[in-house]
């Protein structure tokens, strides 16, 4: 019963977070129909009060809030999701292949991964950042490359097991090529624990790029909630909801992933306790 | 294996296993450079802005940019490995003297964060995992859930608003009360006053991390033999909990927090940078937006090095409060 209980509660958590993030995603998705134009673009009075004129109000420079929160969803949305897909792909390759191989390939790849992580991680995508220039594309970059090593070696940790699995000996004694196994035999089989650690790096993904566009090394052409947290940080004493607001925003987003990443982890493997060393 | 000797001979080896690390991140600074459009003079001086003819062409010829590649390579790792990390004209010093002038404070923050974030964790933790599913214990996790999700920088603007703005209880920014030159006692204290909120900010998350952890491994923990037994020789539940399973529960937490140093420095980039706390992350943040690559690198640099110090300290305490491991 206590059982049921907890399991019943776990699931409303997830479907908690599935609700709020759908509306983040409908949110991101229907901007350019609700607040056609750039959202950098002033349309009323500065420093108009939420709940005024304009639901959240409007900014030092006449900005529109909602617009601005609007398009950030767009922007910290499609980044998190695109770096995840590249970290993954990464982390993947380098584990699968360690993990495959084995010998002096492993000892050199994960070597490598270790040395990444010790880099700062922040101070490092901060320096990429700052070096490829700040655009979508960089920032997407850097996220990713400082995001992969965890996968890597949840992903080898997988392989070494799977690898020396009946079936997978079976499909080496037909001859088959490496890398038809590993893609088509292996992979298939450790989906689940890279789906949940990918649907928790989202979240890192989103909070990672809100600091870095807070910094200003976001995208000057975007619209980001980091961006509209850093731009009213110099009004915080006659404006302070030009900082609250955003950061609910982000705060609500990241909470919504990582309960349904929460959620994905109980159905999907119950032994796995907290994936990737979060 | 636990004789002095033993111990000194393991951070030995340890310190050897660390040079080629050190050594890796020097050649990726130097890719770094060359990712750059420019060669690595225009990035290392054009992008500072105030560059005279004169040291760029002392760059170049200190760089050996006519040179080839391996040759390049190779003055580059001679030039770091001296500590030679450049000029900054921003600062108008040597990166080198101008990074180690930040460390204390940062080092300061970080310290303090520590300290912190353990030991709140671990009480959180503990208070959780006493009664599980109690009320005691879903408020922890809630807030636990929330800590994890919210920004540092956010949390720091939104504790200015409320204690520095409306309560005027802490100062908004800085390390220290500008012109008072208190000194002794009344200085510890004023840094003090200012350490709290920046302190306060940079822990949450790691306080929501080792929270979790802690909770975790306490529920590990009472379900082991040794419980039992301590249980059935009639220990009372309070001295099991404290002198028992406290201990090893404890073990999973300080290797996190080992872990997490890397993070930590990353975290204080933004903290600092709020709070205006005068070390290196705030040095980051002010070299970022003049566009001085060089000094960047450094600090990527030293704090790489003290990723390595740290995580051999960590190792070594590590032993001492297990006696089971052996200094492999």
């Amino acid at each position: 019963m206590t059982r049921f209980w907890r399991r019943f509660v776990r699931n409303r958590q997830a479907g908690l977070g599935a609700v709020i993030l759908a509306m983040f995603v409908v949110l991101a998705v229907t901007a350019p129909l609700v607040f056609p134009g750039s959202a950098f673009r002033s349309v009323d009075r500065p420093f108009l009060p939420p709940l005024s004129e304009r639901v959240l109000g409007t900014d030092q420079l006449g900005r529109d809030v909602a617009a601005g929160i609007a398009h950030g969803a767009r922007t910290s949305l499609s980044i998190g999701v695109l770096a995840t897909a590249l970290a993954l792909l990464l982390g993947t390759l380098v584990g699968g292949c360690a993990g495959y191989y084995g010998g002096w390939l492993d000892d050199a790849l994960m070597r490598a991964t270790e040395f990444v992580q010790t880099i700062p991680t922040f101070l490092f995508a901060i320096v990429l950042v700052a070096i490829l220039t700040p655009s979508v594309k960089s920032i997407v970059i850097a996220i990713a490359l400082v995001s992969w090593p965890p996968v890597a070696r949840l992903v080898r940790g997988e392989f070494l097991s799977l690898r020396s699995r009946e079936f997978v000996l079976a499909c080496v004694c037909l001859g088959m090529e490496d890398r038809r196994i590993i893609v088509r035999h292996i992979l298939p089989n450790c989906l689940s624990p890279i789906i949940v650690t990918g649907s928790l790096m989202v979240a890192t993904a989103i909070l990672i790029e809100s600091a870095l566009s807070f910094l200003g090394l976001g995208d000057p052409n975007t619209m980001s909630w980091g961006f509209m947290i850093g731009g009213g940080r110099t009004f915080l004493r006659q404006a302070w909801w030009l900082c609250a607001i955003p950061g609910v925003a982000i705060l609500l987003t990241v909470l919504a992933i990582n309960l349904l990443g929460d959620g994905l982890n109980d159905a999907l493997n119950p032994r796995l306790v907290g994936a990737a060393g979060r | 294996m636990n004789e002095p000797g033993g111990r000194a001979g393991y951070a030995l080896r340890r310190v050897a296993q660390a040079v080629p690390v050190v050594f890796a991140i020097v050649v990726l600074n130097f890719g770094l450079l060359h990712l750059a459009p420019g060669d690595a003079v225009d990035v290392l001086a054009g992008e500072a802005g105030s560059a005279t003819p004169e040291y760029m062409r002392q760059l170049r010829d200190r760089f050996g940019l006519e040179q080839p590649f391996a040759v390049r390579l190779a003055l580059y790792v001679k030039n770091v490995l001296t500590f030679d990390l450049g000029f900054s004209f921003r600062h108008n010093m040597p990166v080198v003297q101008l990074i180690l002038a930040r460390t204390g404070p940062t080092l300061l923050l970080m310290g303090a964060t520590l300290v912190v974030s353990v030991t709140a964790g671990i009480a959180f933790g503990l208070v959780a995992a006493s009664r599980v599913h109690g009320w005691r214990d879903t408020l922890i996790s809630i807030l636990a859930l929330v800590g994890y999700a919210t920004p540092l920088f956010w949390v720091g603007l939104m504790l200015i608003v409320v204690f520095s703005l409306r309560l005027g209880w802490f100062p908004t920014s800085g390390m220290e009360t500008i012109g008072a030159f208190h000194e002794g006692w009344r200085r510890v204290v004023d840094i003090a006053h200012h350490l709290v909120l920046p302190v306060a900010t940079l822990s949450l998350f790691y306080v929501a991390l080792y929270t979790r952890l802690m909770r975790a491994a306490m529920l590990e923990q009472v379900g082991m033999d040794y419980v039992t037994t301590a249980r059935a020789k009639g220990l009372p539940e309070g001295r099991i909990t404290l002198t028992h399973v406290l201990r090893n529960a404890v073990l999973p937490v300080v290797t996190m927090a080992g872990v997490q140093v890397g993070s930590l420095l990353g975290g204080t980039v933004v903290v600092e940078s709020v709070y205006a706390w005068p070390g290196l992350g705030l040095l980051a943040f002010q070299a970022l937006f003049a566009r001085d690559l060089n000094l960047i690198m450094g600090i990527l640099f030293l704090s790489t090095c003290l990723v390595i110090v740290v995580n051999l300290a960590v190792d070594l305490v590590y032993t001492l409060l297990d006696p089971r491991i052996h200094l492999a």
